[in-house]
């Protein structure tokens, strides 16, 4: 019996026979999606430079006498992403009990479950132009929007929590006499407290992030500030914002891991 | 010989007459993170200078548009299947190009591959940079970049993907098991070759189930690409939104929602198969 002479892994796609099959859907694939891409090559062309145009354009960044603006924009987009959280919070507990296979009935079960399921679907930003719509420009459309959202996610979690609780301590609490309410304050809400908590403060980090671009159709926050820097082709100042945000959301994901260790 | 138990009279408890589940001090501490709360609360709300008188009449609207928005236009369906396949087709393409970036990337952010500090903080500085600004804001760039079109779109779902990605990856090659490196090492294997015989291995089923999963996220995201002119179904959905053709714009919701919740399926179910 012969051996071959150097050694090879062993593919993981299979056979070579796989793996050309399979080198060639992907190529079939990248030709037809990039092909309707509908790229414009000259302009493509014209980018490189043109990126290059706006990075020295950004560099350095540079806020000048528009620092109430940034300012505003900030404050606006934190207070809707605290705001949002809370809101967001005090709809979810109602929600999340109907939404829950082994407290609520069936159809305000199907109810909460469907509401829950268009929350899940829609982008923020796709929630936000509704909202805009209703409720005219400004933070108004986009803190309900942030708690919409935040309402369908939290009450999403909370459900789960709630459907896999122990039944030992519902029952105890349904012996000694209780009301609904009370069963879900003592037997319920210590048994998924602390996971929601921590639940509450990750979507307060998600919030943040989002409250700063659902400002770009309108719905308020620093997003309004940076979209229209950009329309004015006011690129240093762009720059400064984008650094704004980035360090904002970075603060926002340390001091929810920060605080999410606390909890534990 | 066996003690009796102590006498209750003996030892007399001191136990409140009503049960309470937490302490004085416990209550106090939770009564001041109540407080505190409440007062981000009422802040963040107050300080929004909310024109309440639009508030009022939201009820009315909202049974307006929905009025309007009934029957579905069905007949706008063969105009958007288009626009939809290049939705789905920006997530994808825009996913794999973030999974060709984000492998170097992840080895550059790993603290047991990368080569020394400065690498280490140029990984970790490009994870924390595509990973804090938003992939409508990444499309708001490169839209300025390259104009209005689907390309922006890839560029943005790509550029935002990779911090996601490649943060995962580096957190899994950070924890490989180190037995395979030394086993390749003990060969006379080089470094790209330990990368790719050793690590890779082990780090391949987070690469594929964090890919697949960003590629549903990223689905959801392109949706909306189109607000910012970064190509895909959110253009015709602003359209239709800015013409008051409520119809259309339901038919565009129905079908947005059923390529997310298609794609967020298929994602679950792959990674099922996987793990």
């Amino acid at each position: 019996m012969t051996y071959p002479s150097d050694w090879r892994a062993p593919s993981m796609l299979g056979s070579p026979g796989r793996r050309m099959a399979l080198l060639a859907v992907l190529a079939a694939y990248l030709v037809w999606a990039i092909g309707s891409l509908e790229i414009d090559w000259d302009r493509m062309v014209r980018g490189l430079p043109r990126a290059l145009d706006i990075f020295s354009r950004m560099m350095p960044p540079d806020v000048g006498d528009r620092w109430p603006l940034l300012w505003r924009g900030m404050i606006e987009s934190i207070q809707m992403a605290i705001g949002s959280t809370l809101i967001g919070m005090a709809l979810a507990i109602p929600l999340g009990l109907a939404a829950s296979r082994n407290l609520a009935p069936r159809p305000i079960y199907l109810f909460a479950r469907g509401l829950i399921v268009v929350g899940r679907t829609f982008h923020e930003v796709l929630i936000a132009i509704f909202f805009v719509k209703l409720f005219g420009f400004g933070p108004v459309a986009g803190l309900i929007t942030l708690a919409f959202a935040s309402a369908t996610f939290l009450g999403k979690m909370l459900a789960e929590d709630i459907e896999n609780i122990q039944p030992g301590p519902v029952e105890a609490i349904r012996s000694t006499g209780a009301s609904f309410l009370q069963i879900v304050a003592h037997a319920v809400a210590p048994q998924v407290i602390v996971k929601t908590l921590g639940v509450l403060i990750y979507r307060l980090d998600a919030n943040l992030r989002h409250s700063t671009v659902v400002g770009i159709v309108g719905a308020g926050g620093i997003g309004a500030t940076l979209s229209s820097s950009f329309s004015r082709y006011d690129y240093d100042f762009a720059a400064a914002i984008l650094l704004t945000i980035a360090a904002l959301v970075a603060f926002g994901e340390w001091f929810s891991d920060w605080a999410r260790r606390q909890i534990r | 010989m066996i003690r009796s138990e102590p006498q209750s009279e003996y030892y007399a408890p001191r136990h409140p007459e009503v049960w309470q589940r937490h302490t004085p001090i416990q209550k106090l501490i939770h009564w001041l993170w109540l407080v505190g709360t409440a007062i981000a609360a009422v802040w963040a709300v107050s300080s929004l200078d909310i024109e309440w008188s639009f508030l009022a009449d939201a009820h009315e609207q909202a049974a307006d548009i929905a009025t309007r928005m009934w029957p579905p236009r069905w007949s706008y369906f063969p105009e958007i299947i288009q626009p939809l396949i290049q939705t789905v087709h920006i997530a994808t393409l825009g996913t794999m190009a973030a999974v060709a970036l984000a492998l170097p990337v992840a080895f550059l952010a790993a603290r047991n591959t990368t080569a020394n500090s400065l690498t280490w903080a140029i990984g970790r500085g490009i994870l924390v940079a595509s990973r804090s600004i938003n992939t409508v804001i990444w499309g708001l760039l490169f839209v300025a970049i390259f104009g209005p079109g689907a390309v922006a779109g890839v560029f943005a779902v790509a550029a935002r993907s990779v911090g996601f990605i490649a943060k995962l990856i580096a957190e899994t090659i950070e924890e490989v098991d180190g037995g395979q490196i030394e086993a390749a090492r003990a060969t006379g294997a080089g470094t790209l070759q330990i990368w790719w015989v050793a690590i890779l291995p082990q780090a391949l089923p987070v690469l594929i189930g964090t890919s697949i999963y960003r590629w549903d996220i990223n689905v959801r995201e392109s949706s909306v690409l189109g607000f910012v002119g970064a190509g895909g179904i959110g253009l015709y959905l602003y359209a239709s939104i800015n013409s008051f053709a409520w119809q259309q714009v339901l038919m565009i919701l129905i079908a947005i929602g059923v390529i997310v919740l298609a794609s967020e399926a298929l994602s679950a179910w792959v990674r099922g198969k996987i793990t």
